[in-house]
């Protein structure tokens, strides 16, 4: 058993067998030939036929993978139109007397000699494109056949590289993964290679001599291995992780796109719960209708002094541009004496769950609360934002919040800055916050339950103690009459109640939770599609 | 001969596909159609040196056109520019 490391370009585990593509090192020759136009005819003629088979590369790359990626083709075609292009080739042959196919080759090098030493990253994968032409018409002209890589068995290819015309001219059902010796991840390959959805890795040092093909072969995208001839518990390994991968693709293909909708026709809300600008990829590639709870800490945390107005700002248009129109709820700062940040100087608590944190800090020192929301108001602009407060335990620490925003609106007028006050909610997650709901809901615009403090606040349990497992229950009757409260307060006033916290990821409790009325759920991403496939299975009225 | 000045907005500045339909583009005129950067000076219609100048987002290029429908050259490329690039 060998491994070897390269760069993952798709994630994904397959195992299989491998087949080995070895280049047609095809050597050009170099003759003279007397017949400069007819030379050149045959040119014309490789082109014409080049052209039709790029026609045809083009639409199995619409059909198999998709517009973008079959534009590549598009352009292999405009290239070979190219007037430089074929003019070089032409004036080659008319003045040195030589035969196309080396007019072609050496033409080709020169033009992608050009594209591979330009600065560009983008275009230095360009050059790649033009050999790949260059090759096309020089088989065309020596009346070889393009590779027939469709008849295989479903196998892992290694290459020392593919081009994208060898990558789409596969049979999709036949290949397990791609393996190259070189390549980039910029590389239509690459690409190619995420939109088919399999796994690929490229840099990866093999000798490509001493591999058999049928040689078994584990591909691993999340690690950018692969492992020749794997002992039996690396196949077991490998075996139930495909599983589990098979099962999560199976689900999205079935879930993706479906509303979340009850048989009977009741809707909620699905929303992801994130900490960074990273996970947005997880969010939208789960299907979540929105981020119901984007935690702003990461700003904060792993690093010597505030982050500036300028910098959240950034992060937070990052995160509204790119959920494009689904709503994102940022949650303020929700920091606290039990986390690293020692710039904030909050010194040592006795009990930080119940000590200076979240809003406290925001209401006593304004002014990290004003950049804050001075970056939120101006990243509202951009997209669908909306803005949580957390911790919140009175009426009175809602209206100082509101005299705040008041205040940090005037100033954005007077500066002349473009600004919107967004949508304003609170997480109830302390038991005065549920027993004032029915005040708070006249004040703010949704109420979002934090459940994992509630429980803790409300059967005065710390859940890192082990010594209390036995007392410890989540669906204690006394969370589950808060959360009914609290959602009928909210709906008394017109306004809308989720839960953020982890018990809306219970799947014991999502029937419940559609049935007391909750408007949306927010959920780590990895169980969205879990919690949309109960809510369409299920009757509110049984 | 007409010109306009333009600084390219698209993030991936002039990439393959559209120099690819700018090139297309060029063709149908009968002026010559140039563009230049920072100096260097390619024709609009020969997509391989279009690529090669590399322009890239933020730069400021300038297109001009000579010939019998410079007019109308202009004016359609000044707007496949702002609609593409």
């Amino acid at each position: 058993m060998q491994s070897f490391q390269g760069k993952s370009v798709y994630k994904g585990i397959v195992m299989g067998p491998v087949v080995v593509l070895k280049k047609n090192d095809y050597q050009v020759k170099r003759t003279r030939i007397e017949d400069a136009q007819g030379e050149t005819a045959r040119v014309q003629e490789a082109v014409k036929r080049s052209q039709e088979q790029l026609q045809k590369l083009y639409d199995k790359a619409l059909k198999e993978v998709g517009e973008a990626s079959a534009a590549i083709f598009e352009v292999h075609q405009m290239m070979l139109e190219d007037e430089d292009y074929l003019e070089a080739i032409q004036n080659m042959i008319q003045t040195e007397m030589v035969n196309a196919e080396y007019a072609v080759a050496v033409t080709g090098d020169n033009f992608s000699q050009m594209f591979a030493s330009m600065d560009d990253d983008y275009m230095k994968a360009r050059a790649a494109d033009i050999k790949d032409i260059s090759e096309r018409l020089v088989r065309n002209l020596s009346g070889q056949e393009d590779a027939d890589l469709s008849n295989i068995d479903p196998s892992i290819i290694v290459a020392d590289d593919l081009s994208p015309s060898e990558t789409v001219q596969m049979d999709k059902e036949k290949i397990l993964a791609f393996v190259t010796v070189h390549g980039s991840t910029n590389s239509h390959t690459a690409i190619l290679a995420r939109m088919m959805n399999i796994p690929a890795l490229i840099g990866v040092p093999l000798d490509l001599d001493e591999l058999k093909n049928g040689t078994t072969a584990v591909v691993d995208g999340f690690t950018g291995q692969v492992t020749f001839e794997p002992d039996e518990e690396t196949q077991a390994a490998t075996q139930k992780r495909m599983q589990e991968e098979k099962e999560k693709l199976a689900l999205l293909q079935e879930l993706k796109g479906k509303e979340n909708v009850t048989l009977d026709g009741k809707k909620i809300n699905i929303y992801a719960n994130i900490g960074s600008v990273g996970d947005i990829g997880y969010v939208l590639e789960n299907d979540a209708g929105g981020i119901g709870l984007f935690r702003s800490e990461f700003l904060y945390l792993g690093r010597n002094d505030f982050p500036t107005e300028e910098e959240q700002f950034q992060a937070y248009k990052q995160a509204v541009q790119t959920m494009a129109g689904k709503k994102v709820i940022i949650r303020t700062l929700d920091i606290g004496a039990d986390k690293q940040v020692d710039y904030f100087n909050l010194g040592n608590e006795d009990n930080p769950a119940l000590g200076y944190r979240a809003i406290r800090i925001c209401l006593k020192q304004p002014d990290i609360f004003k950049t804050q929301l001075r970056a939120l108001f101006r990243a509202a602009v951009y997209g669908n934002l909306s803005i949580m407060y957390p911790m919140i335990t009175s009426v009175e620490e809602v209206e100082k919040i509101y005299e705040i925003v008041k205040e940090v609106e005037i100033e954005l007028k007077a500066q002349e800055v473009q600004y919107r006050i967004p949508e304003q909610g609170i997480m109830i997650e302390t038991p005065a916050a549920v027993m004032v709901s029915d005040r708070l809901a006249e004040l703010v615009d949704f109420f979002s339950i934090g459940t994992n403090d509630l429980t803790q606040y409300t059967l005065a349990i710390d859940r890192q103690n082990e010594k209390l497992d036995d007392f410890y229950n989540p669906h204690h009757e006394a969370i589950l009459r808060m959360i009914q409260m609290v959602v009928d307060n909210a709906h008394k006033c017109g306004k809308w109640a989720g839960i953020c916290g982890e018990l809306g990821a219970d799947l014991t409790l999502t029937e419940k939770f559609v049935r007391m009325g909750l408007d949306e759920l927010s959920v780590a991403p990895s169980m969205i599609l879990k919690l949309r496939k109960i809510v369409r299975e299920m009757k509110v009225e049984e | 001969m007409k010109s306009f000045e333009y600084t390219i907005k698209d993030e991936l500045g002039i990439h393959a596909r559209p120099a690819g339909l700018l090139a297309k583009e060029a063709k149908k005129y009968s002026s010559v159609c140039m563009i230049e950067k920072g100096g260097k000076s390619v024709k609009l219609s020969q997509l391989m040196m279009l690529m090669s100048l590399g322009a890239k987002q933020g730069d400021l290029v300038k297109v001009t056109a000579e010939g019998e429908d410079e007019d109308t050259a202009i004016a359609e490329l000044e707007k496949f520019f702002n609609e593409n690039l």
